[in-house]
């Protein structure tokens, strides 16, 4: 099965990490900023690392911003790339896509909660998607993140820092995880897999 | 590393090879290891950099992050080791001499992938660091005490720190706790214990008095002393909130 999958350029540094994860799983990706290659791929991946307005700039200098907003096929935003889906980001207090309902925000730290929060959390909660399809409750993934989205209606998995915030979420086509599922060891590959190989 | 190999040495010194570097991440990988940390000894003392032509490789292989340290000392060189893969990196000598790297680095490419090495020891009643730690004839104390330095550090936007208790390094003795506290009550930011590792109970010493983040160790993985999935069972055991040893059985490129 050749999907054609999209990695939009977002100028982030996870990019070869995320092709790389790919390839382990046998799909190639393009990574790419033409509008016409992301419009006719049938799976897209907007990555993501670093700071949201300046990843907001290079799409809009790119002429991505309502190329994303009005694709059809399934799209997973990644890390950084999950906070640009929602309507904004407290980060800069910058505007976002507008395609994932909610406002991204600061994780507050205190003693037991470093920010940034780096490391290895089991995510729970999880709601019937087939992105988590052989993906157990207490399953653990990486995240590297300063800030979050909260809990919603669109919450499709939670995790713990010093409050719950959004892991997985969903609106759509639009699918997105805060963690590095290229760094997620197997669970993460499962996510890449299920997200790449279902029909859905 | 040293010269593309997996070296490791005691206290600093007396460096031998251990393997080779695919094959040893792919193993630590594969046994449940939460993260690798690739430390070029041989980069900072020389003023070289680091060659990164290895950094792709451990890339395409891992699917656990990984850190790359040695030698980096621009944004250019950061970006590099980044853009092959790597998820972080950690700057340590060069830090020390230019300091506004860590903000230059955090702002470019954003805190939670500037990590600070930090190669400190007591010396009468205080902590010191020392630098060009990778190269016993060049290794010389700076100019700051290890508390000031890491509030320094954090507040110019390192997003982790590697604490290194050189006087531990290699001698299997248990991590020093009572400076990884001192450094704990002084930051916010994730710390990485490092330096003395050579039982599991001392890994679980340190998660329980220092409340570190991630415990680091090298000669007890490399001589096989201790397994990764044996450690975290035992640690899963004594209360420690970490991910389980799993049964690797896909996706590891071999």
């Amino acid at each position: 099965m050749s999907t054609k999958v999209a990695i939009i350029d977002s100028g982030g540094a996870n990019i070869a990490s995320l092709v790389y994860a790919l390839e382990r799983i046998g799909k190639t990706a393009e990574l790419t900023r033409d509008a016409a290659v992301i419009r006719a791929a049938e799976k897209v991946i907007l990555p993501g690392v670093g700071a949201a307005r300046d990843a907001m700039q290079r799409l809009r200098d790119a002429q991505l911003i309502d190329v994303i907003r009005s694709l059809k096929q399934p799209v997973l935003g990644v890390c950084l790339g999950m906070q640009l889906l929602a309507d904004a980001s407290e980060e800069e207090d910058v505007d976002c896509l507008g395609i994932i309902p909610g406002t991204v925000g600061k994780l507050s730290a205190d003693a037991e909660h470093p920010v940034p929060n780096m490391g290895w959390c089991e995510v729970t909660g999880l709601r019937e998607t087939h992105l988590l399809d052989d993906i157990g409750e207490q399953s653990y993934f990486y995240f590297v993140h300063s800030y979050a989205l909260p809990v919603s209606e669109h919450t499709l998995a939670t995790a713990m820092h010093s409050e719950p915030f959004t892991a997985i979420t969903g609106h759509g086509n639009f699918l997105a995880a805060q963690f590095h599922p290229e760094r997620s060891a197997d669970a993460g590959s499962r996510l890449l897999r299920n997200f790449l190989y279902n029909r859905r | 590393m040293r010269e593309g190999r997996v070296v490791k040495g005691v206290q600093f010194r007396n460096h031998r090879d251990v393997g080779d570097i695919v094959e040893l991440a792919t193993r630590y990988c594969a046994e449940g290891a939460d993260e690798l940390v690739f430390y070029d000894i041989t980069a900072s003392p020389d003023g070289r950099s680091v060659d990164r032509s290895w950094v792709s490789r451990v890339a395409a292989v891992l699917d656990i992050p990984f850190c790359v340290a040695g030698g980096i000392r621009s944004i250019d060189s950061a970006e590099e080791v980044l853009n092959k893969g790597a998820d972080k990196i950690s700057i340590n000598t060069p830090a020390l001499q230019n300091p506004g790297l860590i903000t230059d680095l955090a702002r470019r490419f954003g805190s939670q992938c500037v990590v600070v090495g930090v190669d400190s020891q007591q010396i009468n009643d205080q902590y010191v660091v020392f630098q060009n730690t990778g190269d016993p004839n060049k290794t010389s104390a700076a100019s700051y005490q290890t508390l000031d330095w890491v509030r320094e550090a954090v507040d110019r936007g390192a997003g982790e720190l590697v604490i290194n208790c050189m006087n531990r390094d290699g001698v299997r003795s248990g991590y020093d706790c009572a400076q990884l506290q001192a450094v704990r009550a002084v930051c916010t930011v994730p710390i990485i214990a490092s330096g003395g590792a050579g039982s599991m109970q001392h890994f679980a010493e340190v998660f329980a008095t220092a409340n570190v983040d991630g415990a680091l160790a090298a000669s007890v993985f490399h001589s096989a002393a201790i397994s990764i999935p044996e450690l975290k069972n035992f640690l899963l055991q004594a209360g420690v909130d970490i991910r389980p040893a799993e049964s690797r059985t896909e996706n590891l490129g071999v």
